[in-house]
């Protein structure tokens, strides 16, 4: 145990970046180039006005004309009523129905089907999957997902993580992923898949990935997309496939409670499943650490809680409680 | 090349302008995003700096006053235009800068006054050398800090005082109103007049002690003040303060204003009223009466015929611009106090300015810009001087 457990500090030390570690953007391309890689941007949409034609701009202005990162930014809507794809368009982004992309198959609503019909619609080697409703977007979203496949061959799939406290009052914090990353995926990781709890936040709805792995894995069309990829990814390629780059903050409208337990109701679905076939359930002494994530400085730590949930017996089968009440 | 040239090149390059569409309002969008109170302006600068960087700008720097400076160099660079953009903003960093971009417009606090302005002045550098403009003088691009209220212009001040450069000619950008054309400076006095309640107040003089109320009497006071009609003056009342809850008294009120006129003379006369009339106030409720004056302002600038000026209305003309002649009180006047040429010109049409809604028009930037970028190979040609 000891052991894999300091292979995962030392898999978190290796294959955690910050953003600002690539800031050099025409070096970054230089190096996409020499390896001849295509990339495209999917923004994944649904009724997002507000925010989408900022990020065309800022992504085409920054990553298209000024260091050519991109050779594609396209919008794969869902059937949104406002006006996003109008805005999209307007800004000079490829804009495509989900319905319309493998127009034999029964269309199906879901972010999951946009990013699984990006794979036929996209021409790009490297899928950069970006959610549309960022309000501070900025070119890292997509440059600090994408450097780590285009300066290392052997990774396959690049997470997204956001961690920029407002106010830090120093020595060591606590850090990870939002609510239903807690509270659900965290502890079923630490249960039945320990190496995946160094993914800080497995939730993120940003990650690039090779055409490669995308063409080989199954999607979840609804709020499971992101658990199964990271469980089939896993399995398929291993842990080394992974790498995880902190964008620092990412501003969003927060989901109530509500819609959180609906979430949740989906990520269980696609995580039992994957469980169930991966054979997870016949051990029947699973994980009694919890991991979790700490901060020092800039070090990103693994919290390791054993809770071990012991238990008492019925106190009938207790001898003493029945000679006391003459049972 | 002759004024006509320029003035007969201006469809087409209004026209060659709309490519830099995304490359200009991503600079805004990001310009716009980053809070610049008046004093609080060095991250929008450092940005601007790092876009000067990346046009390759042979000088670019910060000066001692924090303004950011990049300089296109000119194929003789003997003498300078200056173009200047103030960096700062009526918003505190505190508001919600997020920036919203729809299919015609931009809405986000301050992306008027004057985000618009200073994404025009980091994308100048790149547009220039893209359009493959040359010019013969050096353009100084400025973005100038603490301009606005009580800034008082002291930004594009230390620069005008402490640079090298030859100014010949200058120019002030700003994100609205397309149209207008700037040339004079007013006459301008601008202070706050607080009125409180004192600590040692005898509050048994119950319900007749409020400092609401005893501002309501210097704003009647200011408001009886005769004012002339030659030179045109007048008294801005333009914000007020005070107080803090229904049921509280207001121990404090805040008036903001400013004496605008075309005669120096007049705004310090009306300067002396209003400093006698808070003394006056002062003595006949006891309670005290500050009167602070923090900015002034010259009067001068450059004639209606001036070839500058004449140069600008030919090239807005032609552009379909109506120009809307108006004084000013900006950076324009800190030029007009060095004898520098200068006019003040807007990119586009906007509007609730100074609100968190604030908004920019999109298809009008174009022309904006073409009229900036045509009256500065105009004035580079030395058909404005």
């Amino acid at each position: 145990m000891e052991d894999s457990v300091t292979d995962l500090q030392h898999w978190i030390d290796k294959n955690t970046y910050h953003h600002s570690q690539f800031w050099d953007i025409k070096k970054l391309v230089e190096t996409k180039e020499k390896h001849g890689l295509t990339i495209s941007l999917c923004l994944p949409t649904l009724n997002e006005e507000k925010t989408i034609g900022k990020e065309i701009i800022l992504f085409k202005s920054e990553l298209v004309n000024r260091y050519p990162l991109l050779d594609e930014i396209a919008v794969i809507d869902s059937g949104s009523e406002d006006k996003t794809l109008e805005v999209a368009k307007t800004y000079g982004a490829d804009t495509y129905l989900s319905a319309d992309i493998l127009p034999d198959l029964e269309p199906k609503m879901g972010k999951g089907e946009n990013l699984w019909k990006a794979i036929h619609q996209l021409k790009g080697d490297i899928i950069v999957y970006v959610d549309a409703d960022i309000s501070n977007i900025h070119p890292r979203f997509v440059y600090g997902l994408v450097a780590p496949l285009i300066y290392r061959e052997e990774v396959k799939y690049v997470k997204a993580f956001y961690d920029r406290p407002l106010a830090v009052s120093g020595g060591v914090r606590n850090s990870g992923g939002g609510r239903v990353t807690e509270i659900l995926v965290r502890p079923l990781f630490s249960l039945f898949f320990p190496e995946l709890t160094t993914i800080v936040q497995p939730l993120s709805g940003e990650y690039a990935v090779r055409r490669e792995v995308l063409e080989q894995i199954a999607f979840p069309i609804g709020y499971g997309v992101e658990t199964s990829h990271l469980i089939d990814v896993h399995n398929k390629f291993g842990l080394e496939a992974f790498a995880q780059t902190d964008l620092d903050k990412r501003v969003h409208e927060n989901k109530p409670t509500i819609s959180l337990g609906k979430m949740s109701f989906g990520i269980l679905q696609t995580f039992l499943k994957r469980a169930q076939a991966l054979g997870k359930f016949e051990n029947v002494d699973h994980e009694t650490i919890l991991r979790q994530f700490q901060v020092t400085k800039s070090q990103y730590q693994q919290n390791e809680i054993s809770i071990v949930e012991e238990e008492r017996p019925p106190m009938i089968e207790i001898e003493e409680y029945r000679k006391k009440f003459g049972r | 090349m002759s004024l006509q040239s320029v003035i007969g090149s201006l469809d087409e390059l209004q026209e060659q302008l709309t490519q830099f569409r995304e490359i200009l309002l991503a600079n805004l969008v990001m310009i716009g995003e980053i809070p610049a109170p008046t004093s609080g302006e060095e991250k929008r600068i450092e940005f601007l700096l790092n876009r000067f960087k990346e046009a390759g700008l042979s000088e670019n720097s910060i000066d001692d006053g924090g303004n950011g400076i990049g300089v296109f160099e000119g194929e003789e660079g003997k003498k300078s235009i200056l173009l200047n953009a103030h960096a700062d903003t009526v918003f505190s960093a505190k508001s919600d800068h997020t920036m919203q971009v729809s299919a015609g417009s931009i809405i986000g606090p301050g992306v008027a006054d004057n985000s618009l302005g200073l994404a025009v002045l980091a994308t100048i550098p790149y547009i220039l050398q893209e359009l493959d403009i040359k010019l013969k003088n050096d353009l100084v691009l400025l973005g100038g800090v603490k301009s606005l209220g009580r800034g008082d212009l002291e930004g594009i001040r230390f620069f005008l005082d402490n640079n090298d450069f030859e100014i010949k000619n200058a120019l002030c950008i700003e994100g609205v109103e397309l149209g207008r054309l700037s040339y004079t400076s007013i006459g301008m006095l601008r202070g706050e007049i607080t009125c409180r309640v004192p600590e040692k107040y005898d509050w048994s003089r119950f319900g007749d002690a409020s400092a609401i109320l005893t501002l309501n009497e210097v704003i009647n006071k200011i408001n009886d003040i005769r004012l002339p009609k030659r030179p045109r003056t007048s008294v801005v009342m333009g914000s007020i303060s005070g107080g803090s809850s229904f049921d509280t008294i207001a121990r404090e009120a805040t008036l903001g204003f400013e004496v605008r006129s075309e005669a120096e003379n007049v705004v310090d006369d009306v300067g002396k009223i209003i400093q006698d009339i808070a003394k006056e106030v002062a003595s006949k409720t006891g309670d005290e009466v500050e009167l602070d004056i923090f900015a002034r302002r010259r009067p001068g600038g450059i004639p209606y015929a001036h070839p500058m000026n004449e140069c600008a209305r030919s090239i807005m003309n032609k552009l379909e611009i109506e120009p809307r002649l108006a004084p000013s009180t900006s950076e324009l006047a800190a030029l007009i106090d060095k004898n520098i040429p200068a006019l003040t010109l807007g990119i586009t049409s906007g509007d609730k300015i100074h609100k968190m809604d604030e908004s920019v028009q999109i298809a009008p930037i174009y022309k904006g810009l073409a009229q900036i970028i045509g009256i500065l190979i105009a004035t580079d040609g030395g058909f404005c001087d």
